[in-house]
């Protein structure tokens, strides 16, 4: 991460002299921490508390646990429990996000760089519909989609309904909007000249796009699976009206919910179940933070 | 673009023909109705409630999570020894979906914060299940989810203000808040449109965090009958399909929501717009 210093950091008010600078300083870095700590609460709590039954939690919720081997005895229950099959979601909610990601990608690119390079009322009128569709609020088209997903599902003998590639076929609806959105914009600055070259070199549209065009996109690139990644691996509606609620397949939040529904207040083991959800995206966030801050941030300013 | 046209585009069209029917999700035949369910909605006190607080929401979060973190910001582009680690830290809330967020602070709010009732006579009863805090103890959640975020987006603006014109500034003799006033704010203009965009669009569209976290929360009274005194609109939408097989009345108050946020939007960014300055 990059930060240089800036001139209208906080410790600039208390910077004259050299006593009331420091103290200063000392007072930012004690802000800083208390914030810090504040905003960790929550998680410091979900492993605390993971780590005790339930009888432990209801004594006090905030004590440090006795033994912090009963982590791992909840672990076991979850996966064991026979209402909710975790592992099975996790791999699920893993092939939906991993294979819905690379789909959006994949056309979406497509469908930018054809939008960009082919200038009619067509391609403006088009461009126009995906800029309009990222306003819908999801609460708008969720029950028509239900109801449309059968009767087309129905009419051309593949269940889109309970499926991967249902939810997968619906992921590329939704995501590719923006995606579209942040690739053309990126498009439009890529030099034409390379494209013609590489026609004269004897290369077919195909060949162009994947060649030339697509290694291009890279940086872009990242900036659309994060985004996207994030939103399909936390989505919660989406994935319960089209997959159901108790279907084969499951994604993480899903399995939670249910999960929930199934123990109710059992917090010992809901919130080991919180934990597991939660691990897999922070131990990510720690390896790549520096691109998912980038490309969350650049996503949302253009 | 097929993808898109079948997941969006028809649905969106088939939802605002749907509205004006009495679709139930049972029966096969559907028939048109007119504006039927546009006008029966407005006498139901649970959806007038729900647009009530939904508003209410959507203005506390908007103050909250833009005031929240532009001070964060501040904090992170100073000179703080471990601003990377403060950093990140505020950032990570904003990475786990509002599922799981939910169950986690309905735990904290009933169990944790209970705890210090006795010397907090206010933390007493939990926040979550009482009509006038409930409200504000999900702003406060989701504070604490998008402040990381907003914060990154104000970090980038801050940083991309020129050095040199603050200095000039400092040099001509305007102190620390004069600076902030005059320089940075209206530098950051830009900044403050897409902030004030996402809060909005984001708060009035809540659903996952207020479906675990509250489900709809303690039961208040309101113009006559029991109301969920937390059911936001996007909930209160899901629920009357859901729970009542409503789907035609759900799809016209989607509609309803559709615009409200439409034009909520639009009116914000006219305004914010005016403001920018050219740099």
């Amino acid at each position: 991460m990059t930060s240089k210093a800036n001139p209208m950091a906080l410790e600039a008010v208390g910077a004259k002299g050299g006593t009331s600078k420091r103290a200063g300083k000392i007072a930012v870095e004690a802000v800083g921490i208390l914030l810090f700590l504040l905003f960790m609460m929550p998680f410091w709590m979900v492993v605390l508390n993971a780590a005790k039954d339930a009888k432990e939690i209801i004594y006090s919720a905030v004590s440090w646990p006795s033994h912090w081997s009963q982590m791992w005895v909840n672990i076991v229950k979850i996966f064991n429990n026979p209402t909710t099959d975790y592992f099975g979601a996790f791999i699920d909610s893993v092939i939906i996000t991993s294979v819905s990601l690379v789909i959006i990608l994949l056309f979406s690119s497509m469908c930018a760089w054809v939008l960009v390079r082919n200038k009619t009322k067509w391609s403006t009128f088009a461009f126009m519909a995906f800029v309009a569709a990222m306003v819908i609020p999801f609460q708008v088209v969720m029950f028509p989609l239900v109801r449309w997903l059968r009767i087309v599902g129905g009419g051309i003998g593949i269940p889109l309904l309970g499926t991967y590639q249902g939810i997968v076929f619906a992921y590329l609806g939704f995501g590719c909007s923006m995606s579209v959105f942040i690739l053309h914009g990126f498009i439009k600055g890529v030099p034409m000249e390379l494209e013609e070259a590489a026609t004269i070199d004897g290369c077919g549209q195909a060949a162009t796009f994947f060649r030339i065009v697509l290694p291009l996109l890279q940086p872009v690139a990242v900036t659309v699976l994060i985004l996207n990644g994030i939103w399909i691996w936390n989505d919660y509606l989406l994935p319960l009206l089209v997959l159901g609620s108790n279907g084969a397949v499951q994604t993480i939040p899903l399995a939670v919910t249910a999960f929930v529904g199934s123990y109710l207040k059992q917090w010992d083991l809901i919130l080991t179940s919180a934990m597991l959800a939660m691990l897999p995206i922070i131990v990510l966030f720690l390896f790549a933070q520096k691109y998912i801050i980038k490309g969350m941030v650049e996503g949302s300013i253009k | 673009m097929f993808a898109f046209l079948m997941v969006i585009i028809c649905p969106f069209f088939l939802g605002i023909y749907y509205s004006m029917t009495d679709w139930n999700g049972v029966r096969q035949t559907i028939s048109f109705i007119g504006f039927e369910n546009f006008r029966s909605m407005f006498h139901q006190p649970q959806f007038l409630y729900s647009f009530m607080i939904t508003v209410e929401y959507t203005a506390i979060n908007v103050v909250l999570v833009n005031l929240v973190s532009f001070f964060l910001s501040l904090l992170v582009t100073g000179q703080a020894r471990l601003r990377n680690l403060y950093r990140a830290g505020f950032f990570v809330p904003n990475l786990i979906g509002g599922i799981v967020l939910g169950y986690v602070w309905q735990f904290l709010f009933n169990n944790v914060f209970t705890l210090a009732g006795a010397t907090i006579p206010l933390l007493s009863k939990s926040l979550i299940a009482r009509t006038d805090t409930v409200i504000w103890a999900m702003s406060f959640v989701n504070t604490w989810q998008y402040a990381g975020y907003i914060m990154m987006i104000y970090v980038a603006s801050i940083q991309s203000v020129p050095t040199s014109v603050m200095e000039a500034a400092s040099v001509d003799g305007a102190s620390y808040f004069t600076r902030m006033r005059k320089v940075l704010i209206p530098m950051m203009a830009n900044a403050f449109t897409i902030s004030l965009f996402l809060t909005l669009t984001n708060s009035f569209k809540q659903f996952d965090m207020n479906f675990t976290l509250t489900n709809g929360g303690p039961s208040a009274r309101f113009m006559g009958g029991a109301v969920k005194a937390s059911q936001l609109l996007a909930m209160d939408i899901y629920n009357t399909a859901n729970g009542s097989n409503k789907m035609a009345e759900a799809q016209a108050k989607s509609v309803v929501f559709f615009l409200v946020l439409v034009v909520f939007s639009l009116v914000q960014v006219y305004f914010n717009k005016r403001k920018e300055v050219e740099m």
